[in-house]
């Protein structure tokens, strides 16, 4: 895992110190919330429904059992016992004081973590496949050249004042874990036929108000040329975003407006001239970084056997682990979807106890995914018996991973000041119908994602089924989508037609998943039938 | 009626405008008539309140009750945290927000 060196660490503390001089001004009232909005954004602190809302960044989802601790303390001290992992790979406390935000910003600095560039207009924390360093099936760990981006991108002045935000993912493998063309601009590390390691390039994606799915704009760039490349993609938007539109400032819309081609030869044209400066980093500087990145020391000659005779330990290995690298290991999925809890949710002594599990099976590691789930990166095989025993006895050994259950929610109404209907308590009466496991497992992988606005922090857009909430003449309402997906077959969900109250969406979703169960074709996931049939037979059975 | 809403400049709590200051009880709010904009510049210009806006609400049995859902929901906490609402105690409290 990548450790601040003197400058990270003076550039925390220093920005830590900032804050603290300008929540002063504040609250003494030298400033007020229009001046002070732009600084607190900046720092991670929005101000939601019910308090000021505080999102901390994971970089790349990766951290270790001291972050999670120190997370734990936050939560207890500072908060309500407890915190929220989002579809970023962050966390948010959602009960902050303003006055205590700067002592909790320096708690975090102890712990080299931060909330910087967590909102506002700024590049957002760069996001990764959370299973990197661990999958089998990737060519490279792809978080050296997250933190290398993240290196190029926190606190440098251009990218400061972008039009809009700016969210990056990077992954080294075919499968996508990660939902990369969800991204403004995604990398795919990929091996050319010369057998060199460089990136396959996306641009444009993003959901929100109006979505769009990143298109690829480059299938080969050298590692080494990324800085320039980068530059050259954020100086095509800056020249020539809307900035008069707020609608219109992702961009997505740019490369949509622009065409993808026009947009392609404009970064090269721009890239020409960035790499002529030669500010491209030297391959020592990703060596050293990357040297962080070595893997634990993995044990040799482990055993493979698992006694599965338990059907629960044996539905729990079966569901949430998944294969890893090194022989005599496995890779082990946290649930964070308890059947009637909240997606994402998690109290400071269940983080307590992750951070303690983490260190006894995991060298320590901890990852978040986008899927508001927790992994634990690196568990000998032979260990996966008492990790069990040990995720029970807190109420985190639910076994649901990718199932109807295992839902994406945001914070929705019950939160957030933009949303327009919760999301939450629907995400529970899914998983409250759904909740036999045997059922689950019958309708097999389906990806449901909720979102409380058009916003679309739930990635309604890339769920197998999505849910939008919307505000009808003051009551919330909810569409139903069907057909998108963050993998690597990208798609875009499609609303079914007129939207339903919270039961109704509820019923919606379950004929749904009947008529898929009454069509599909053996191995077919809800997604492939719903490919292969299309819209209007689930229009049908759902509009009865 | 109509009443005023803000967050506490400090904490950010919810609170309401009870006719002299800032409370966090949706019950004490009062019907500050025509009167909205002169009290929110007022006391934002004292930093006593941050964000606040008027909105409408009516005056039921069981006290004030604004017209949206979205400020039942400032007004009581989530609805997915009964433990953490301000009336943690009334099983009845959801039927009020929805
Ligand atoms: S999708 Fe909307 S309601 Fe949900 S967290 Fe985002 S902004 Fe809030």
């Amino acid at each position: 895992m990548y450790k601040y060196d003197q400058y990270d660490q003076a550039m925390v503390d220093a920005r830590v110190e900032e804050f603290r001089d300008q929540t002063r001004r504040r609250i003494a009232g030298h400033m007020n919330d229009d001046q002070f909005k732009p600084l607190r954004l900046k720092n991670g602190l929005y101000l939601q429904l019910h308090a000021y809302m505080l999102r901390v960044a994971i970089p790349y989802g990766t951290f270790n059992a001291v972050q999670m601790r120190k997370l734990a303390h936050i939560a207890r001290t500072y908060d309500r016992g407890y915190g929220h992992f989002t579809t970023r790979q962050n966390i948010q406390y959602n009960w902050i004081k303003l006055e205590q935000a700067p002592d909790i910003l320096a708690e975090l600095a102890t712990v080299e973590m931060h909330a910087i560039q967590t909102s506002g207009e700024s590049i957002r924390n760069v996001s990764a496949d959370q299973y990197a360093g661990a999958a089998a099936d990737e060519i490279i760990d792809p978080r050296p050249w997250a933190e290398t981006i993240r290196q190029m991108t926190n606190f440098m002045p251009e990218f400061s004042y972008l039009p809009r935000k700016f969210k990056i993912a990077v992954i080294a493998s075919k499968v996508d874990r990660a939902a990369l063309r969800w991204h403004d601009f995604a990398l795919r590390i990929v091996r050319n036929e010369a057998g060199e390691i460089g990136f396959e390039v996306y641009a444009g994606g993003g959901m929100g108000r109006t979505p769009f799915i990143a298109h690829k704009i480059r299938d080969f760039l050298p590692t080494t040329q990324i800085f320039s490349y980068l530059q050259a993609v954020l100086r095509v938007w800056n020249r020539n975003a809307r900035r008069d539109n707020i609608h219109k400032q992702r961009m997505k819309i740019l490369v949509h407006e622009l065409g993808q081609e026009e947009f392609s030869r404009q970064v090269e044209e721009a890239f020409t001239h960035f790499l002529s400066l030669g500010q491209d980093f030297p391959q020592a500087e990703y060596d050293r970084i990357a040297a962080y990145f070595t893997p634990p020391p993995f044990e040799q000659g482990l055993s493979e056997d698992l006694d599965l005779s338990d059907p629960a330990f044996a539905a729990w290995v079966r569901l949430q682990t998944v294969a890893h690298q090194a022989p005599g290991y496995a890779i082990a999925n946290i649930s964070l979807k308890p059947v009637g809890g909240i997606p994402g949710d998690i109290s400071a002594d269940q983080m307590d106890r992750v951070a303690d599990l983490a260190e006894r099976f995991s060298f320590g590691e901890i990852r978040a995914t986008h899927a508001q789930n927790l992994v634990l990166p690196h568990v000998r095989k032979i260990d996966l018996p008492a990790l069990w025993q040990e995720l029970r006895a807190v109420g985190l050994a639910d076994a649901n991973l990718d199932l109807v259950t295992d839902i994406i929610a945001c914070p929705g109404l019950d939160y957030c000041s933009l949303a327009n209907a919760r999301s939450i308590p629907v995400a529970q009466k899914i998983a409250e119908r759904f909740a036999d496991l045997e059922r689950q497992e019958d309708i097999g992988e389906l990806k449901i994602k909720i979102s409380g606005c058009i916003n679309a922090c739930g990635h309604h857009h890339a769920g197998n089924i999505g849910i939008l909430g919307v505000d009808k003449k003051g009551t919330e309402n909810y569409q139903l989508l069907l057909g998108g997906s963050g993998d690597e077959e990208t798609s875009q969900a499609k609303i079914t037609g007129p939207g339903f109250d919270e039961d109704g969406v509820v019923n919606a979703l379950e004929r749904a998943v009947d008529h898929y169960r009454a069509v599909r074709q053996p191995g077919e996931r809800f997604i492939d039938t719903y490919r292969r049939v299309g819209m209007d037979g689930f229009k049908e059975a759902i509009y009865v | 009626m109509k009443v005023l809403t803000g967050n506490d400049l400090k904490t950010g709590a919810v609170t309401w405008w009870d006719g002299v200051q800032w409370s966090l009880h949706v019950e004490d709010a009062v019907d500050v008539g025509d009167h909205a904009d002169a009290i929110m510049a007022r006391e934002q210009a004292a930093q006593r309140v941050n964000g606040p806006y008027a909105i409408d609400a009516e005056k039921t049995a069981d006290g004030v009750r604004p017209a949206h859902i979205k400020d039942r929901i400032r007004a009581l906490g989530p609805t997915v945290r009964p433990d953490l609402t301000l009336k943690p105690a009334d099983p009845e409290i959801g039927n009020w927000v929805i």
